[in-house]
């Protein structure tokens, strides 16, 4: 027996669920970081499971261009990370707070 | 056969993305992360995609992955004593599971509209993956890939602007 396109987006929605409960709950800014990453691949994974049963390759050119635009993100969020840490010394997502309300 | 495969895949994929989520120390975090993204990366070569197999461990296992854990060591980040509110947690974990049964239940109600296309798994072996995953990129995808690599330099400049000391 084959694993179906139901077991893919299973496994995808299992993922993308536990990245956000990652993201609403973790406090520092690098494991946030992960978790969005986690996310991302959940859904690249629903976009290939989806190309290879629907039989076109529109969902992997798309995967393609999901990971460019990740590896983008990881370059200027870590940056961004960088540059914070020099006028706080902390990364925690709890000093970031000038636009709370 | 194939199908315990997959739930062993599936397994690991799913305990690896609980220790990113949990573990305490960032660098115990990154190295999950490497495992689910290499579980993925088995799950596309089950689907046929071993393109996609590749550059998902180069791309990401390789380069997204050394640049999280370079970062780590630039800061210096040890195990943080996370003074975790219950209530943040009660509210993260009620907005991933509500996240969760909506899908489940939009996948269990819906019906996915499979029409095969034209690749099928004859034409991917014939062809190649490879192939085929260039021919689209460098005909019907060629402005989108023309504006990425513009998004790359962009993204290339910014972070050294962002990260210098003194611009």
């Amino acid at each position: 027996m084959e694993p179906t396109l139901h077991h893919y987006l299973v496994l995808s929605a299992i993922l993308f669920s536990l990245g956000t409960f990652g993201v609403l709950t973790r406090k520092n800014a690098i494991v946030i970081f992960m978790c969005v990453e986690l996310m991302l691949n959940a859904v690249n994974l629903s976009f290939i499971a989806l190309s290879h049963f629907q039989g076109n390759m529109d969902g992997q050119i798309f995967v393609f261009f999901v990971m460019t635009v990740a590896a983008a993100e990881a370059a200027v969020g870590l940056a961004l990370m960088i540059a914070f840490f020099r006028n706080r010394e902390s990364i925690d997502v709890e000093d970031f707070n000038l636009l709370k309300w | 056969m194939e199908i315990l495969f997959f739930y062993l895949v599936a397994l690991v994929a799913v305990a690896s993305g609980v220790l990113v989520v949990t573990c305490r120390n960032p660098v115990n975090s990154a190295i999950s992360l490497v495992m689910t993204f290499v579980c993925l990366a088995t799950l596309y070569v089950m689907l046929q995609a071993p393109f996609m197999a590749a550059i998902q461990i180069m791309v990401y296992a390789g380069a997204i992955i050394v640049l999280i854990v370079f970062v780590i060591m630039l800061l210096n980040l040890g195990t943080a004593t996370e003074k975790s509110v219950s209530h943040t947690k009660a509210f993260g974990a009620a907005a991933g599971i509500l996240i969760l049964f909506q899908t489940l239940y939009m996948l269990s109600h819906g019906q996915a509209n499979l029409t095969p296309g034209p690749i099928t798994n004859e034409v991917v072996e014939r062809v190649g993956h490879t192939e085929l995953i260039g021919k689209a990129l460098f005909t019907d995808f060629l402005l989108p890939f023309e504006i990425t690599s513009i998004l790359l330099l962009v993204a290339i400049i910014g972070a050294v602007v962002l990260a210098k000391r003194d611009v």
